[in-house]
């Protein structure tokens, strides 16, 4: 009996840190995203460079919107670090 | 961490908890919490308090003090910042925001200090998001009228309904997660590096990479991400609201 309780616990937190991992896969999206809005920002600055403090900071507000799924994940990847939901339900 | 932990290679593996209890006590049958946040958040406000009233004390119009011009700058970056994104007529708000930045940086950047950052803990930031979906709700009700309020629900097309109440129900929800996200995100790491950098000091014996390279990550970790994110925070709030009155000018 113990020695199930300790399997299922191994299995959970094996799975947990497989989902973990699992995740932070989604850190790639913003990753592109934010490149590629730099990137841009870099031309119109290139382009324009008297309007480089109002691309800055638009730039800025549209990477903080665009990171918002990877902070998402970041948050999952977390919870199940450090604060394991389903380690409470094996009870 | 103890500093003579980090000096010393820590004993234990690193520890990620939230902020602790101080203490609590019960009143009128409702248990009250004193926990770091709040204390942290008492000596910010304390703090703040006491070098406003510094900065503020014996201001002259004529031959004005060192002091009175950084005050006076700094007041004037408040509104200009406000009158730029928000429009003229928006002024009276630079009050709100003003506050709203100071207490957000300083909370991130109370862990340069050692202590956990206020804004580490998702009650604090979650509260900010909470009066700022109010304060867009409240200028859309007071500009459009009740019926024009709801009927921006039903905008484009009566069909997107759902999808508009779900998109003004995720504001509040990503505008906290992601201020959060990023100052729990940094601690998290530092803590990790902390960690690792007094392992490798107690393998070889002396203090050689625990000098230096944590001020030069904390830069990036707990400086520039604890100023982007009151700024992004305080920006989002500024576009948010501005978007939903009525008559803006820009």
């Amino acid at each position: 009996m113990e020695n199930n309780e300790l399997i299922a616990k191994a299995i959970v937190l094996g799975a947990s840190a497989l989902g973990a991992g699992t995740a932070m896969i989604a850190g790639v999206g913003p990753g592109i995203g934010e490149g590629y809005a730099v990137g841009k920002a870099c031309e119109a600055i290139g382009r324009q460079p008297e309007g480089s403090g109002a691309v800055t900071r638009t730039m800025f507000i549209g990477c903080a919107v665009a990171e918002s799924t990877g902070i998402y994940s970041l948050l999952i990847a977390l919870l199940l670090m450090f604060a394991n939901p389903f380690l409470n339900k094996l009870g | 961490m103890q500093i003579s932990d980090f000096l010393r290679g820590s004993p234990d593996g690193v520890d990620v908890s939230g902020p602790k209890l101080i203490a609590s006590f019960e009143l009128f049958g409702i248990t009250i919490n004193l926990t770091e946040t709040v204390v942290l958040s008492w000596a910010i406000v304390l703090g703040v308090f006491l070098l406003l009233n510094w900065l503020t004390s014996d201001m002259k119009t004529k031959n004005i003090s060192k002091k009175q011009v950084v005050a006076e700058w700094a007041v004037q970056t408040i509104y200009n910042l406000v009158e730029d994104s928000m429009g003229k007529h928006w002024r009276k708000f630079a009050p709100y925001i003003g506050a709203l930045f100071t207490f957000s940086i300083l909370g991130s950047l109370i862990s340069m200090l050692g202590l956990r950052s206020v804004t580490a803990d998702f009650n604090v930031p979650l509260t900010w998001a909470l009066i700022t979906f109010v304060m867009i709700h409240s200028t859309n009700i007071r500009t459009h009228g009740f019926g024009g309020y709801l009927k921006g629900y039903a905008e484009p097309v009566p069909v997107m309904l759902p999808m508009n109440i779900l998109s003004e129900v995720a504001t509040p929800v990503s505008m906290s997660l992601r201020h959060f996200g990023n100052i729990v995100s940094g601690m998290i790491i530092t803590s990790l590096l902390y960690f690792a950098l007094s392992v490798i000091t107690k393998k070889i014996g002396i203090a050689l990479f625990t000098i230096g390279i944590p001020a030069v990550l904390s830069l990036y970790f707990d400086l520039f991400s604890g100023f982007m994110q009151a700024f992004i925070f305080i920006m989002l709030t500024m576009v948010y609201i501005s978007n939903a009155d009525a008559n803006a000018e820009a």
